[in-house]
């Protein structure tokens, strides 16, 4: 089996505690650990101390309001696929998270972390040795991007299957740290660069997730689509998160499309001066469907060949789409992909 | 003395319809450890005092090794020990012929992973660290990274044997009139596919520990398919007498030819537990599988055959390429397995073929499920896909015109005994509608159809001996209950049950009165191991033959005591008695007792060795087996012409199982055989990575994790159906044939052809990914060939053809001395039946019968 390196860990009650233990040389934090223990076993995540965020209480819990629900950081994401009301007001949202990995790793994994989850790349996601071989990388001990060897970035993508789905649907997240708490967009917490990919301090921690009423079946609605390779466990090589608000004549009156695993952020469509002000034909969604394989950079670091899944972005930006205006959807994924729901 | 009415008792054998067992659905015996996890698997053993191993492994693809610096790494906490190349110089390798392995790497390096030191630590973390810490330098020689690159560079050789430069096998075989069987055809074909290689995923990973005893002994559990091989590499490199090692192979957690070879952390942590007077463990992980792999060639293949209008065949030309990796392993059978079996299916007047196995700066590769035929199958089938349309032939009616008669001698002398593809063929088209459906279907559906055939045992072993290749050895007493021992080893596959019931059944008695000690070297006779499927009819004639006579020993002392004669005698419901009075006779333990008063202590043996085969070429030991399976698959898939995505939806597999010992067993392989091959069809690859030439010498695999290297999982599973077809084949135990590995042959081409009936697309090379389907779908709308595979065959010199005669051209089965005398033709046959041939073992056999 693969080892993890001799660690301190703890686990305070307190989250002042762990917010001050985040202060300190060397520590990273953990929540459900299946991002980080895998990494830290390959030792391309290294601490000496590790903080965990799961004795501290109230960070867990689904709460349906008014406003929206609100989600705590440390819930599993089988606490959410299990929530029959989010599933009726935001079914894109439940698909995606219960397309994330395995159901064993889905009662451990929480859904800040996966919105944190760390961004993957074939040279980097490997062990030690491996990397040894190939003489590292930017993202890690390295100086060379062997996806792009004459880029002065990393172009490791993005693998939150939630992230693309949060943005579309406008969510907001609620983050704590030594200076107090500040709420921004989700859209707001990515920043497109392969190794700083969140717009986030490192002693800051993620406690809340706030999907706004407005994004909801009632108002709007919502597709997620995944390529990967299998019916489970496989992260996403392409995903593709739309949702649509319309008014009573069914013109649309807000639009968003995000796609996942083609940038090392989720990556926005700009489909508002499309749609806006008409009503969802499918002349309109190929037009946003060839924006999106424009904005799609796939890079060849993850499975399936990168051109293909470039022009992917075309096909399953299209059928999500047609799923959202109720057209037929002539894009068939492999059988397994989306029935999990 | 019997009544007049009664008929003398028929004994259990495949002649018998009232077997109580062999045939049933028996619950497997080792089934309930499995499920509540009691059984121990070489990993779960612990041994007071053991320390943990870690290898230290190559990082660059081929190296001469300058030095290796140890001093912070043995300065560590907990570290016992770090042992280096020099201290195994003995060189190893599973076949005689390319003994070209060393535990540890001495001053050289061939492929990243290769190791090239070993750390012993009190806690397997500490043995990790440690690892880490050892520092190698290297000088780095070029990397040769695929088959064209070593033809191109000789020199530096990766190995300084083999046949030439780079190249370590080269094959060139010659069957009959190859061009005038070309000069007759009114068709002919030729396609060029490319099989990319794969690994054998099994879920165990490789786990061996060692424990010294006193004398100079030691004992070693592994993970194996092989034991008694093990053994073998392990007196040869420890230099210490084999009766000294003794080798037990756990229950394997999966292992489909990944654990036939004798691998180096076996022989590390014997020498290890020698050198330190503890026991020694090491467990692989994932990654470390990938780079022990032994898995499937890639295979560069050329196919040119000659038809006549009426769909038979008038020769056939096949080149193979194979990409072997950095050491020999099994290589040499594989390359020859490329070109072997080819004449088993369908019959093939003369035939060529040229291989070539190159060795590259990547794990090797060995055998995998098939071994060598999965390769040449699949452009064979594909082949006759293409023929068959430009024939206007049906495909299934192609190859049923085709076939090989039932004891037919191949033009490359193989002996081709019972064949039920016939019925395989037939079955699958009934099954999945194939008349009404086939190239009637809606754009996007299609069928395909692909058949195959398996050895049920290499007909050879390894190394070369007169000594049976399985043996199995029963002890009866008094208490009733019968202990069998054999060499075999249960691999998952179902052995241990089948070797349970073939004795039970025969002494009439219940699976819960045997007790198994298998795979044990110092304990259990000599069986060669679970590969080539070989167990079940090996093992199988070893198990009737010693429970036979033990029944002969039983029927006397019972007929003497209750004064019936023996051939009246019934073993059944744990109970021997009068045919006539059932109720005459005495139970099982009381009948034991009586041959235990009679004869003393109870034990027999039995024993195998194939027949031999009638070829006498060089090359002629790879390919004979006592008998052949045979499957035919039909695949039905949807694709989607805007993605090239697709979805098998059904499989319908007809199997030649000779005689199913248990459906459920069978059925059990059948469905694993097509997973896996749906896995390699679709999206299996073992592949590496080439950074830029000009940056770096790097070549490392693509992905060694379970989670990157693609392999279905049992949602993405179609519906199967299956149907066992049965031959009764004489020599087979009970007419039992394998099934281990044949039933995966016909995926891979059936899915290309199922490709090509829903969308007109050729892809001619696997996985079949969608991104070629998708390829091949835009050439197509632009009006271009629809066909995604490899351009050519690159310029090979196999050397001169060794000619041999075909039994048509009455050939005694060995090469022609002048190849002048190529293009001589004859007729008539100085080969024997097979009935006659094994009419003169039988003889052979029964006069070197002793019963104790
Ligand atoms: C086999 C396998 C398959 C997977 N498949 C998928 C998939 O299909 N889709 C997908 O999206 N993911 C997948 N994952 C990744 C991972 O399991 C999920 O993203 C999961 O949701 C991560 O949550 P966690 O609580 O386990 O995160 P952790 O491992 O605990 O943390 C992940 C990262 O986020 C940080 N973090 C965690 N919580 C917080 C917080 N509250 N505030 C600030 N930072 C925080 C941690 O410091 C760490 O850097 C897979 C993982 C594996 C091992
Ligand atoms: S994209 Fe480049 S820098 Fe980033 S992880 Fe991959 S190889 Fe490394």
């Amino acid at each position: 089996m693969l080892r993890l390196p001799p660690i301190d860990y703890r686990s305070p009650q307190r989250l002042e505690e762990v917010i001050a233990t985040l202060a300190s040389e060397n520590v990273r934090l953990v929540a459900g650990g299946t991002d980080l223990w895998p990494n830290m076993k390959r030792r391309h995540q290294l601490a000496d101390t590790v903080v965990s965020l799961m004795s501290v209480p109230g960070l867990r819990g689904i709460e349906h309001g008014k406003d929206g629900v609100k989600i705590g950081a440390l819930t599993s994401l089988a606490d959410i696929v299990r929530d029959d009301k989010m599933r009726a007001l935001w079914p894109a949202f439940t698909r995606a998270v219960a397309s994330i990995s395995s159901p064993p790793l889905r009662s451990m994994a929480t859904i800040g972390g996966n919105l944190c989850v760390d961004t993957r790349c074939t040279y980097y996601n490997q062990t030690e040795e491996w990397r040894r071989s190939i003489d590292y990388c930017l993202k890690e001990k390295g100086t060379i991007c062997w996806v792009a060897t004459k880029s002065p970035r990393c172009w490791a993508h993005s693998a939150s299957d939630s992230a693309p789905i949060l943005c579309a649907l406008d969510a907001q997240v609620k983050l704590i740290g030594p200076d107090g708490e500040r709420v921004i967009p989700v859209s707001a917490l990515f920043r497109d660069d392969g190794i700083d990919y969140l717009c986030k301090k490192s002693d800051e921690i993620l406690t809340e997730l706030l999907i706004p009423a407005g994004s909801d079946q009632d108002h709007c609605r919502s597709a997620f689509w995944k390529l990967r390779r299998r019916g489970s466990i496989d992260f996403a090589v392409l995903s593709v998160a739309a949702a649509v608000w319309t008014d009573t004549k069914n013109t649309v009156t807000r639009a968003t499309v995000y796609l996942g695993a083609v940038g090392s952020s989720p990556v926005s469509i700009d489909v508002e001066s499309l749609l806006v002000g008409q009503p969802l034909n499918e002349d309109l969604i190929k037009q946003v469907a060839q924006r999106a394989q424009k904005a799609a950079t796939p890079m060849d670091n993850t499975d399936f060949a990168a051109a293909w899944r470039g022009k992917m972005a075309n096909n399953y930006t299209h059928a999500a789409l047609n799923e959202i205006a109720g057209l037929p959807v002539r894009c068939a994924p492999p059988k397994h992909g989306l029935t999990v729901v | 003395m019997p009544k007049s009415d009664s008929k003398p008792a028929v004994k259990a054998s495949k002649d018998n319809p009232e077997l109580r067992l062999i045939g049933t659905p028996f619950r497997r015996v080792d089934g309930r450890t499995k499920v509540t996890g009691q059984l121990q698997f070489a990993d779960d053993l612990s041994f007071p005092r053991m320390v943990y191993v870690k290898l230290v492994r190559s990082t660059v693809p081929h190296a001469n090794i300058k030095n290796i610096d140890c001093s912070e790494a043995r300065k560590m906490p907990g570290v016992v020990d770090i042992m280096l190349g020099e201290e195994l110089p003995v060189p190893y390798g599973i076949l005689p012929v390319s003994r070209d392995e060393h535990a540890l790497a001495i001053n050289k390096v061939r492929f990243v992973g290769d190791p090239v030191a070993a750390v012993a630590a009190l806690t397997e973390d500490q043995a990790h660290e440690a690892a880490l810490a050892v520092k190698v330098k290297y000088e780095v020689l070029p990397t040769i990274d695929s088959i064209q690159t070593a033809l191109k560079t000789p020199e530096p050789r990766i190995h300084e044997y083999g046949d030439e430069g780079n190249l370590h096998k080269k094959v060139s075989l010659e069957f009959g009139a190859v061009d005038e069987g070309f000069e007759q055809a009114d068709v002919v074909l030729e396609d060029t596919v490319f099989f990319q290689g794969n690994t054998h995923l099994p879920i165990e990973q490789h786990a061996a520990v060692a424990v010294a005893e006193d004398e100079d002994r030691v004992t070693l559990y592994s993970s194996t398919q092989t034991p008694h091989y093990v053994h073998r590499a392990l007196a040869r490199v420890l230099q210490i007498p084999a009766s000294r090692i003794r080798v037990i192979a756990c229950s394997v957690g999966g292992g489909f030819g990944g654990k036939t070879d004798p691998f180096n952390h076996e022989i590390i942590v014997t020498k290890l537990a020698l050198k330190l007077g503890r026991p020694v463990k090491a467990t692989l992980t994932r990654e470390e599988v990938f780079y022990c792999h032994r898995g499937r060639h890639p295979v560069l293949m050329n196919l040119r055959t000659g038809f006549r209008k009426d769909g038979s065949m008038t020769a056939q030309h096949l080149r193979t390429a194979l990409d072997g990796g950095g050491y020999g392993s099994y290589g040499v059978a594989s390359t020859f397995y490329t070109g072997a079996l080819q004449t088993t299916t369908y019959t093939l007047p003369a035939y060529r073929f040229e291989a070539v196995r190159a060795f590259t700066n990547k794990p090797p590769c060995g055998p995998k499920r098939g071994h060598g035929t999965p390769q040449p199958r699949f452009a064979y089938e594909i082949h006759l896909d293409k023929a068959a349309e430009k024939l206007r032939i049906d495909p299934a009616e192609l190859r049923l015109r085709n076939l090989l008669p039932a004891n037919s001698v191949t033009a490359n002398w193989l002996e081709v005994g019972s064949t039920g593809l016939r019925q395989c063929i037939e079955a699958v088209v009934a099954g999945s509608g194939w008349k009404e459906r086939y190239g009637k279907l809606p754009e996007g559906r299609g069928l395909g159809l692909a058949c195959g055939a398996y050895m049920c045992g290499a007909g050879l072993p390894i190394y070369w001996n007169h000594m049976p290749q399985s043996g199995v050895q029963l002890k009866l007493d008094r208490s009733g209950g019968v202990a069998i021992f054999c060499g075999q080893a249960e691999v998952g596959q179902g052995s241990d049950s089948v070797l349970a019931a073939i004795v039970a059944e025969i002494l009439g008695i219940s699976l819960a009165d045997v007790r198994l000690c298998v795979a044990d070297t110092d304990l259990t006779p000599v069986d060669l191991g679970s590969y080539s499927s070989r167990v079940t009819l090996m093992m199988g004639q070893a198990a009737m033959q010693a429970a036979e006579r033990a029944r002969e020993l039983i029927a006397k002392a019972v007929g003497a005591q209750l004064e019936i004669p023996e051939n009246y005698l019934v073993f059944a419901d744990n109970r021997v008695f009068y045919s006539g009075d059932p109720d005459k006779g005495l139970s099982f333990s009381e009948a034991v007792i009586a041959a235990e008063a009679r004869f003393g202590t109870l034990g027999t043996t039995g024993s195998y060795t194939p027949p031999r085969a009638p070829g006498r070429y060089r090359g002629a030991g790879v390919g004979p087996s006592p008998t052949y399976s045979f499957t035919a698959a039909i695949l039905e898939v949807e694709v989607d012409p805007q993605t090239g995505l697709y979805n098998v939806d059904h499989v319908w597999l007809a199997h030649d199982i000779g005689r199913a010992i248990n459906p459920v067993l069978v059925l059990g392989q059948i469905e694993g055989s097509v997973y896996m091959g749906l896995g390699e069809a679709i999206m299996e690859e073992q592949e590496f990575r080439r950074l830029p030439k000009r940056l770096s010498p790097s070549l490392v695999h693509k992905m060694p994790s379970l989670l990157e290297y693609k392999s279905p999982g049992f949602h993405d599973m179609p519906e199967i159906t299956s149907y066992l077809v049965e031959t009764d084949d004489e020599r087979g135990p009970f007419g039992a044939k394998e099934v281990g590995q044949g039933p995966l042959l016909p995926i891979m081409p059936a899915l290309a052809n199922a490709v090509y009936d829903a969308v007109g697309v050729r892809v001619d090379q696997v996985p079949i990914r969608p991104d070629l389907v998708l390829k091949g779908l835009q050439a197509k709308a632009k009006g271009k060939e629809a066909r995604v595979g490899p351009a050519n065959f690159p310029e090979i010199d196999f050397g001169d053809p060794v000619l041999v005669h075909t039994p048509e051209q009455g050939g005694d089965g060995r090469a022609v001395d002048d190849p002048k005398a190529k293009r001589r033709t004859g007729v008539g046959s100085s080969t024997g039946t097979m009935k006659e041939r094994d009419q003169a073992l039988k003889e052979k056999d029964s006069a070197a019968l002793t019963t104790n």
